[in-house]
């Protein structure tokens, strides 16, 4: 049903690709991260609350269809359904079905409950193609209130010493997490980048803190003791060093390892991430009871060695997803 | 431990000096004082003998996951330190616990004369009861070498600084030896046990790199000159009938070189000389790698004593019947180190020949031609300066020759660790050698981020075979890689070893049938 090409993934019987890196007539979008949606296709299909992130970040004038969670469509026969998976507000797991066989595509997972987007449901199928991004067993989250703990620790150390609390991490899905994980803590402040994709969330009903947008012309003094958001591009910018007494954390599951905090010289680095981690993946995988496993991106080569060795056939595929070497 | 484990868990998080510095001063200022002296004896080296092997350690852990050997090899390669591999992989504890780092060391050193059970009983209970970075801690508290993000100097600087004493004075104090039994923290590193210990070496003076002419640096007749000797840059002491070596990393290496003990027993007089420990045969410098056949060799043996004979060229005095000569302008010094040589005189250890020029540009033709006599360039030392502690701009400063360049082919590469796990950042490059290419040197990415990520993505679609982390590749990305030295070596495949080799540019004009071959590389081995 699936085949591996140099435009993306297609879908044979379907005619239409899932996530292409090249333009094509139909593609379905998991989720709005620009390395899953690129500019360029006749028409999008993707969850109700994608729509407006792609016309937000690829152009208002896109084609493009929502759809809901567990709502069905056809296309050439094939049928084809979107399923949470918790990586954002709107990430969706695609699932299609011809003649009796399914494949699911997850995209970007999480098996962890953010709070905010919808929590990640296995989906039974035969063949899987699934992310490895954090496709190591060295790759354990902590739990969402062990994370925020630490979050709230951090502000209140910073806060006695009068620092601003600066957070970075992406825009779209980490920044709201965060967001909401120090609402508590004092007034925030979000870059406008971020505070745009805000909007994707209110408009899907989900209540975010009250914030302000941080204006980089005015003086930052007054950003004593209080929370900025920023995201990972204006990590080596001017802004960061226009903020007097600053503290600076990154937020990514990278974080995880010391190499990659000292690598990054942030004042701090907080493992969070929005993708599974090593037991996330293997659960998904086993749940999905998939016969065979396609692996896109990250891990690929380990993480389809192993499923091999405990029985479950898998491959790596080569793909353009993943590919930022920042944050 | 909670407190050393928040104490590193700062260090590790920031890059800025300040932070480091509030962190360690909390330390001291909270943390109980036998474990004030364990932290200083771990940051300076001081660590016991390991009890139990890294390779036990991992064997207990693929016990305890049950993940296969290649999948460790594959997390060790992105995490790149053992001890917090082990710790990221072990399940969570179900216990907890709360030791103080003074009692974790008595029970590490209570291991020494267990047997490998109880061994495994007590790394094992320990694992389970802490937390992920205490786990690293306990880790590299096991074995390993401990760095943390803290230089020994910046340590040093920041303990200077809290108990409003000289740096020189704690640098001074905590050389040598000492143990956390019998010494308090504050009247070691004030230096009130300094004169009972006739081992004790002083911090080294060092050299910057010269950042402008030569010529900028006024009269000639105002420095030293002598030349850069590429060898092991040592304190030979003698005080009453004791003589110790130390190496530059604060290591004795006293038993590594009976031949200067011997010819020290022979000097009269009691002092402390710095110098350079060099391979040398009929009156010339060897190539640094001979001396390296004598690095880290617990026996020395005759045969290995004959085939790489030693001297030492001398530097410097700084310690004379007692007395501190450090403060003593470089000309007395030098005049002082004449005469006690001139008592001593003998075959092993030589003076550091002067070099005198008239002018600057007598001495750039020395310059250029050092290579040739295995030295690495000249140091200039200005003739009034004192013998200072650690690196100060002005006095003295190293004029190395260019490193020496090579075009070759990268053919195997390998993902880095952490965020760079994801890239591959550690090359393998190989030279022609006839119709073949052989290996001929490691290096890690010097790489911008860019190139990186260009680079990674070729390995990715070029890949010919896979060994676990490590990918072969087409041969066609050609480097210009430099290096500081080069010698003869059995044990690489080509038969020379680079010394410090590293990626100067990615020469994208150049394809692979423009490499050097391994003749042309072997004329420049003098
Ligand atoms: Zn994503
Ligand atoms: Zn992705």
């Amino acid at each position: 049903m699936i085949q591996f090409t140099s435009k993306g993934i297609y879908c044979i019987p379907g005619k239409f690709y899932l996530e292409p890196w090249q333009p094509v007539d139909l593609a379905i979008i998991t989720h709005g991260h620009a390395d899953h949606a690129r500019p360029g296709m006749k028409k999008y299909l993707c969850h109700h609350f994608t729509v407006g992130i792609l016309k937000s970040r690829i152009g208002p004038d896109i084609q493009v269809e929502g759809l809901a969670y567990n709502q069905s469509i056809h296309i050439n026969g094939v049928k084809i359904s979107l399923h949470p998976a918790g990586h954002i507000i709107g990430s969706a797991q695609i699932r299609m079905e011809y003649k009796g066989k399914v494949t699911v595509f997850t995209g970007d997972y999480k098996l962890q409950d953010d709070g905010l987007s919808t929590p990640f449901e296995p989906v039974k199928c035969h063949e899987l193609i699934t992310e490895s991004t954090f496709g190591l067993p060295i790759y354990r989250w902590e739990s969402v209130e062990m994370q925020n703990q630490r979050l709230n620790a951090w502000i209140m150390h910073n806060q006695g010493y009068k620092k601003t609390s600066v957070f970075i991490g992406y825009s779209l899905g980490k920044s709201q997490r965060i967001l909401n994980a120090v609402k508590d803590m004092g007034e925030i402040y979000v870059h406008y980048s971020i505070a745009k994709l805000n909007i994707a969330y209110s408009d899907a009903g989900i209540n975010l803190p009250s914030y302000q947008i941080i204006d980089p012309t005015t003086d930052m003094k007054h950003l004593d003791g209080k929370i900025v958001l920023l995201p990972p591009a204006l990590l080596d910018t001017q802004l960061l060093q226009k903020i007097p007494h600053v503290a600076y954390a990154i937020c990514s599951g990278w974080m995880q390892i010391r190499g990659a905090r000292r690598w990054r010289s942030a004042d701090a680095g907080f493992a969070i991430s929005d993708h599974a981690d090593w037991n996330g993946l293997l659960q998904a995988v086993k749940e999905s009871g998939a016969e065979k496993v396609y692996v896109t991106h990250g891990q690929t080569a380990s993480f389809s060695k192993y499923l091999n060795e405990i029985g479950v056939e898998a491959e790596e595929v080569n793909t353009n997803y993943g590919e930022e070497l920042s944050v | 431990m909670i407190e050393f484990a928040t104490l590193v868990n700062a260090l590790d998080s920031t890059n800025k000096a300040s932070l480091k510095k509030e962190a360690i001063i909390r330390f001291l200022t909270f943390a109980p004082e036998k474990d004030k002296l364990w932290f200083l004896a771990l940051m300076t080296g001081k660590r016991p003998r390991r009890p139990i092997s890294t390779k036990e350690l991992k064997t207990w852990v693929l016990e305890i996951t049950n993940i296969p050997e290649w999948l460790f090899v594959e997390c060790y390669a992105a995490v790149g330190d053992l001890s917090e591999t082990l710790a990221l992989l072990l399940p969570p504890a179900s216990e907890k616990i709360n030791k103080s780092l003074s009692e974790w060391m008595e029970d590490i050193l209570q291991l020494a004369n267990a047997s490998m059970a109880e061994k495994k009983a007590f790394v094992l209970t320990s694992w389970n009861r802490l937390n992920t970075i205490e786990r690293f801690i306990f880790n590299k508290l096991l074995g390993g070498s401990f760095r943390l993000g803290v230089s020994s100097k910046g340590l040093i600087n920041t303990i200077a600084t809290h108990f409003q004493i000289e740096p020189s004075i704690v640098t001074h104090s905590i050389m040598g030896e000492w143990n956390s039994h019998d010494y308090a923290f504050d009247k070691l590193v004030r230096g009130e046990y300094s004169n009972t210990n006739l081992s004790k070496p002083y911090p080294f003076c060092l050299a910057y790199p010269i950042e402008k002419e030569v010529e900028e640096l006024g009269l000639i007749a105002e420095w030293q000159c002598e030349y850069k000797w590429d060898g092991i840059r040592g304190q030979l002491i003698k005080r009453g009938d004791e003589i110790f070596i130390w190496s530059r990393g604060e290591e004795l290496v006293t038993i590594q070189f009976p031949e200067i003990t011997d010819a020290l027993k022979k000097w009269k007089g009691s002092f402390v000389l710095d110098g350079e420990i060099l391979a040398a045969k009929d009156g010339q410098i060897l190539n640094f790698n001979e001396l390296q056949k004598r690095i880290n060799r617990k026996l020395i043996s005759k045969t290995l004593r004959e085939e790489v004979p030693i001297v030492v060229y001398l530097y410097d005095l700084l310690e004379l019947d007692g007395k501190d000569l450090r403060s003593e302008s470089l000309q007395n010094r030098r005049k002082l180190l004449e005469q006690l040589y001139q008592h001593n005189v003998g075959p092993t250890i030589l003076l550091s020949p002067l070099i005198s020029c008239e002018n600057w540009a007598d001495l750039r033709i020395l310059q250029l031609a050092s290579r040739e006599l295995n030295s690495e360039g000249i140091m200039l030392k200005k003739k009034d300066s004192i013998y200072y502690v650690g690196r100060k701009k002005g006095g003295w400063w190293k004029w190395k020759v260019n490193p020496m360049t090579i075009d070759a082919v990268l053919i195997y590469a390998q993902k880095g660790s952490g965020r760079r796990s994801a890239h591959y950042t550690d090359y393998t490059f190989a030279v022609k050698d006839g119709d073949h290419l052989v290996s001929i040197a490691k290096a890690y990415s010097g790489l911008t981020d860019k190139e990186i990520l260009e680079v990674s993505r070729y390995i990715r679609q070029n890949a010919l075979e896979k060994f676990g982390p490590v990918r072969t590749v087409k041969p066609e990305l050609v480097f210009e890689i430099a290096f500081e030295g080069i010698g003869y070596s059995k044990r690489h495949k080509s038969g020379v070893a680079l010394r410090f080799p590293r990626i100067l540019r990615w020469r994208r004009d150049k394809k692979a049938a423009d490499i050097d071959t391994l003749e042309n590389i072997k004329k420049l081995i003098t």
